[in-house]
């Protein structure tokens, strides 16, 4: 059930060029687990788009399924929205796109919805270059099936089982500029300081736009062998016929500065290290930002902020060459050639 | 020994192998007889396969105007030795078999009963080329050559069309000429001609087209509005977007840019093809995709997705011989119950059976406007037989009167009219509700689309009472669609009052009325019934009501369309009883004939559905 929020606000709220106030962003209540990052990651959208003045409704927002997935619900509450089917969002915005070059397209998906099922989908709308912002909210598991692995997660990371991870983690931000994205960017969902002017960067970037947000998950990181666990919890609480049991933890925020590595320590207690790339990186330079990237993974932490970018982009509808007129305001004069056309094609057949 | 004699009105098929030219040279052959005002079906039987292996080109000639595939060849023109075994043997008894005289014909092919035509193309082409590439493409020219003289085609007629076929190239129109000379005076200075099996010109044609049904379709996508095509390459169904892309380009290019009132995508697979048809449609363009059973299973996912979520959704399915990959480049029926209920979960998608390549064109236009009236996917049935054979049709017509039905969708001026929307609110009572655009207004009328249960107002839920109402909403615009949809045709004209009746679909229609005349010749007279979607129309259930036995012919092995019947009809499981066909090749006027002929010979009760009714 998504809840509404009233919609009255304070009348000394700022207001945007629009006369828009934040909160003309917002979507319904969140039913995320406290604290989930995702919800950060929001909250980011919002201020971003309230800050750049987008009108609302010239919003489409579309996701896979996923918890991520479920989050364009609590944002932009005056757009039209679409959960599609799980992994399959990119080609939703394709098809959308296609019909309406002139609106703006923010996609939401998971690591899960991502990097496995939807890796195909993935791959192909970077490659087409789609002009949209593909935002990935990273957790290293699938959040709504309940603590499986993704492909995001790091070799010997484990599992709410307690399992360890055996495979080789899918790297999102390298495989996108590999595959041609035009504009990469990491963040960390508690780091609103860098995340939402990212954001704004992607949203007014012409071309297809990624952005890997790392978004821990409240109710899988959790400390196996702690009495406060979610395990320990469901297994002590089962008799009362509980189904879920979801902790309530704070959400996890950082600042720091360009050029700084940062730890951040989980909600199960483990550490990641954020390093943000330094102002001297060249975010125009492919390999570069590839070099980069590895060389933070290779001291254990991932390399924040924009990573690649080429601003002089050809989106899809420049390369395949369409009308500039959105398709799906075409008149019928302009698109039924007609009884006469008819004719001559009858005549060229006989 | 008996020759067969026959006017206008014969058999006869090319055996070649794949990738040496011979297509083109065949289908001017049957282009030549069109010219002449004889009616002509002609149909490739390929492999899957790109060269080396067998494939026939088999056409039909019916002054009468058969189209069906008959059964039986008068006339056999043998350029594979690796086939001819089984190429002589299919040779009508008092038959005409036509073969490369270069070598001696082995004594194992040898029929006392049929008439063999030796003529060396080989030898001829040797002699008068020296490339070898030549060599192979003018023997086809040099056969089609001789045929003009067995056959009695106006040469005057071939001459034309190789010049239309070169324009261009002209180079290449005297040395053409040229072979096909070769070929007719080699056999009118050898052999009788014409054959007792000959042609004359008449006038049968009419103002007919000569057009697959795949190009048809895909002229109807461009008349029905469409501009999104979003596809993954599969056979039989490839040639739906080559022809929306061949004639887009010529009839949608902007005037005033130079740029494309469309938009074509190759898509990754088909999943994504169906996601990019949805999500096109969704935000207010019109969208569409072809593909073949291995494809529709891959799209059911979003196809249950876009029947819950009501989408409009338009599907060229050109079926093929299944399961999974079966004979790719054979024809069936045998999706028929995958489409109706594709998807998991209570789903039914309205289907279209067109049975021509009129149809095909005028379906196809016509699916964007259902589609769009009732929100829910719409898929055309074609067939491969349909799809890659040229065939005669009526002209195709387009009323420039005629508007496209968008369906209800509320623009900005209503939304501001209206004090809450309701996405799925059943405003208008035929389980049909408004729905609005992306982008149409600032602050009414946007709504989430999504897979998951939600009440009137889009949002979600999982509350029971709320599900309920809206599926059965659901089930109540799947009923007015059974007016919106095509009527089924019926042909009660034909004997009023008869006990039994036959009911077709799809391809299976001329083969079966001409099965119905055969049969009317012997004084078995049935009505007959072609059902063209799927609900049923009520005219369906009256026609299973008003007969004692309805014949259900169908080119599957499952009786699906009878199963459909049964499953959404109040019908009798006694009273209908199938004739299958399911080899692969299209069903044939002969043995429909001789199935239903079974049960009036003897009077014993009919199997209800058996292999053995098969044939
Ligand atoms: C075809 C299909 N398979 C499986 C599922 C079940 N499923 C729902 S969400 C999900 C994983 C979500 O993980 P992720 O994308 O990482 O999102 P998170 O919940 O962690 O934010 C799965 C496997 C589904 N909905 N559809
Ligand atoms: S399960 Fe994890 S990802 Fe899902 S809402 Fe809860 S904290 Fe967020």
């Amino acid at each position: 059930m998504s809840y509404q929020r009233p919609t009255i606000h304070h009348p000394e709220l700022p207001k945007n060029d629009l006369g828009y106030v934040s909160r003309d962003y917002e979507g319904a209540i969140s039913t995320l687990c406290a604290g989930c990052g995702h919800d950060s990651i929001s909250a980011a959208v919002i201020q971003a788009c309230w800050e750049m003045s987008i009108e609302p409704h010239r919003v489409a927002k579309l996701s896979g399924i996923g918890c991520s997935s479920k989050t364009p619900t609590y944002f932009l509450g005056k757009s039209h929205g679409f959960n599609s089917v799980h992994g399959r969002m990119p080609s939703i915005a394709t098809g959308a796109n296609l019909a309406n070059r002139d609106l703006i397209y923010i996609g939401v998906s998971g690591d899960g919805d991502t990097a496995s099922i939807g890796m195909g989908q993935f791959a192909h709308v970077v490659r087409r270059s789609l002009n949209m912002l593909y935002m990935v909210e990273n957790n290293g598991c699938y959040g709504l099936t309940k603590g499986q692995d993704s492909a995001t997660a790091d070799i010997g990371s484990k599992s709410k089982k307690g399992v360890e991870n055996l495979y080789s983690p899918i790297d999102l931000v390298s495989i996108a500029i590999q595959l041609g994205a035009t504009f990469v960017g990491r963040s960390f969902s508690g780091d609103k300081q860098q995340l939402i002017p990212l954001i704004k960067a992607a949203v007014s970037h012409h071309g297809f736009a990624f952005i890997d947000v790392i978004s821990p998950c409240v109710t899988f990181n959790n400390n196996v062998g702690s009495t406060k666990s979610y395990d320990y919890v469901r297994e002590h609480v089962e008799a009362t016929g509980t189904v879920d049991f979801v902790p309530m933890r704070k959400e996890i925020t950082t600042q720091y500065e360009a050029g700084k590595t940062q730890e951040v320590t989980l909600h199960d207690g483990s550490t990641i290290h954020l390093h943000k790339a330094e102002t001297g990186h060249d975010i125009h330079d492919r390999q570069a930002a590839l070099n980069a990237i590895e060389d933070q993974k290779r001291k254990g932490s991932y390399l924040t902020g924009l990573l690649y970018m080429d601003p002089n982009a050809a989106d899809l509808h420049e390369m395949i060459s369409t009308t500039n007129k959105p398709l799906s305001q075409l008149t019928e004069a302009e698109l039924c050639p007609g009884s006469k056309a008819l004719e001559n094609i009858n005549n060229s057949l006989r | 020994m008996h020759k067969i004699k026959a006017l206008n009105d014969f058999v006869i098929k090319f055996a070649n192998i794949n990738g040496t030219g011979s297509a083109s040279a065949n289908s001017m052959f049957a282009k030549a007889i069109f010219r002449m005002g004889i009616p002509v079906s002609p149909r490739n039987i390929f492999p899957s396969n790109i060269q080396g292996l067998p494939t026939w080109y088999e056409v039909r000639i019916s002054e009468k105007g058969y189209l069906g595939r008959r059964g039986g060849i008068d006339v056999m023109v043998c350029m594979n030795p690796q086939s001819m075994a089984k190429d002589v043997a299919e040779v009508e008894a008092g038959g005409y078999f036509v073969y490369d005289s270069s070598k001696p014909l082995d004594i194992q092919y040898i029929r006392k009963d049929i008439h063999y035509i030796g003529i060396p193309f080989t030898q001829i082409c040797l002699r008068e080329y020296s490339d070898p590439r030549q060599r192979q493409l003018f023997k086809n020219i040099i056969y089609v050559g001789s045929l003009a003289a067995l056959l009695d085609i106006e040469f005057k007629v071939l001459q034309d069309l190789v010049s239309e076929q070169f324009k261009g190239k002209e180079k290449l129109i005297a040395p053409n000429i040229h072979a096909m000379e070769l070929g007719y005076r080699h056999a009118q200075e050898n052999f009788e001609c014409p054959l007792p099996v000959r042609l004359k010109r008449c006038d049968n044609v009419g103002n007919q087209i000569l057009i697959d049904g795949n190009t048809a379709a895909g002229l109807g996508a461009i008349y029905g509005g469409a501009t999104v095509a979003a596809w993954y390459p599969i056979t039989p169904s490839t040639s739906v977007v080559d022809a929306f892309e061949k004639y887009t380009r010529r009839l949608r290019i902007d005037p005033g840019t130079g740029k494309k009132n469309y938009a074509i995508v190759q898509a990754e697979d088909e999943l994504s093809a169906m996601g990019m048809v949805i999500g096109a449609m969704w935000n207010g363009a019109r969208a569409f995709t072809a593909t073949s059973g291995p494809g529709v299973s891959l799209m059911t996912e979003f196809l249950g997705l876009a029947y819950f979520a009501e989408i409009p959704v338009v599907l060229i399915n050109v079926q093929r011989a299944g399961p999974s990959t079966g004979m790719p480049t054979r024809t069936q029926q045998a999706d028929v119950l995958a489409a109706a209920y594709a998807s998991h979960g209570d789903t039914k998608q309205v289907l279209l059976f067109p049975s021509n390549a009129k149809d095909c064109f005028d379906m196809t236009a016509q699916a964007f406007d259902l589609a769009e009236r009732l929100q829910t996917p719409v898929i055309l049935m074609t067939d491969l037989d349909l799809g890659m054979n040229d065939t005669l049709s009526p002209p195709f017509e387009w009323d420039d009167s005629r508007t496209y039905d968008r369906g209800k969708v509320l623009n900005a001026e209503q939304l501001d009219k209206i004090e809450k929307f309701g996405r799925y609110l059943d405003v208008d009572g035929d389980g049909i509700c408004y729905r609005t655009y992306p982008g149409t207004h600032p602050s009414k009328g946007a709504f989430f689309t999504r897979g998951t249960s939600r009440d009137e107002y889009a949002v979600y839920t999982e509350d029971g009472a709320a599900y309920l109402r809206n599926v059965e909403r659901l089930l109540k615009k799947w009923e007015t669609a059974k007016d919106h949809v095509p009527a089924p045709e019926l042909y009660a004209e034909r004997n009023p009052g008869t006990a039994d009746g036959v009911l077709f679909y799809g391809t299976s229609a001329s083969s079966t009325l001409e099965a119905l005349d055969i049969l009317a010749g012997e004084g078995i007279e049935l009505d007959a019934i072609r059902v063209r979607a799927f609900p049923f129309n009520q005219d369906v259930q009256k026609f299973i009501d008003a007969h004692q036995r309805v014949f259900v012919i169908e080119q599957n092995r499952d009786a699906q369309l009878r199963s459909l019947l049964l499953i959404e009809n109040n019908a009798d499981p006694q009273k209908l009883i199938s004739l299958l066909h399911i080899d692969g090749t299209p069903i044939m006027a002969r043995s429909i004939a001789a199935q239903l002929r079974k049960y009036f010979d003897s009077n014993v009760t009919p199997l209800r559905r058996s292999a053995k009714s098969a044939g």
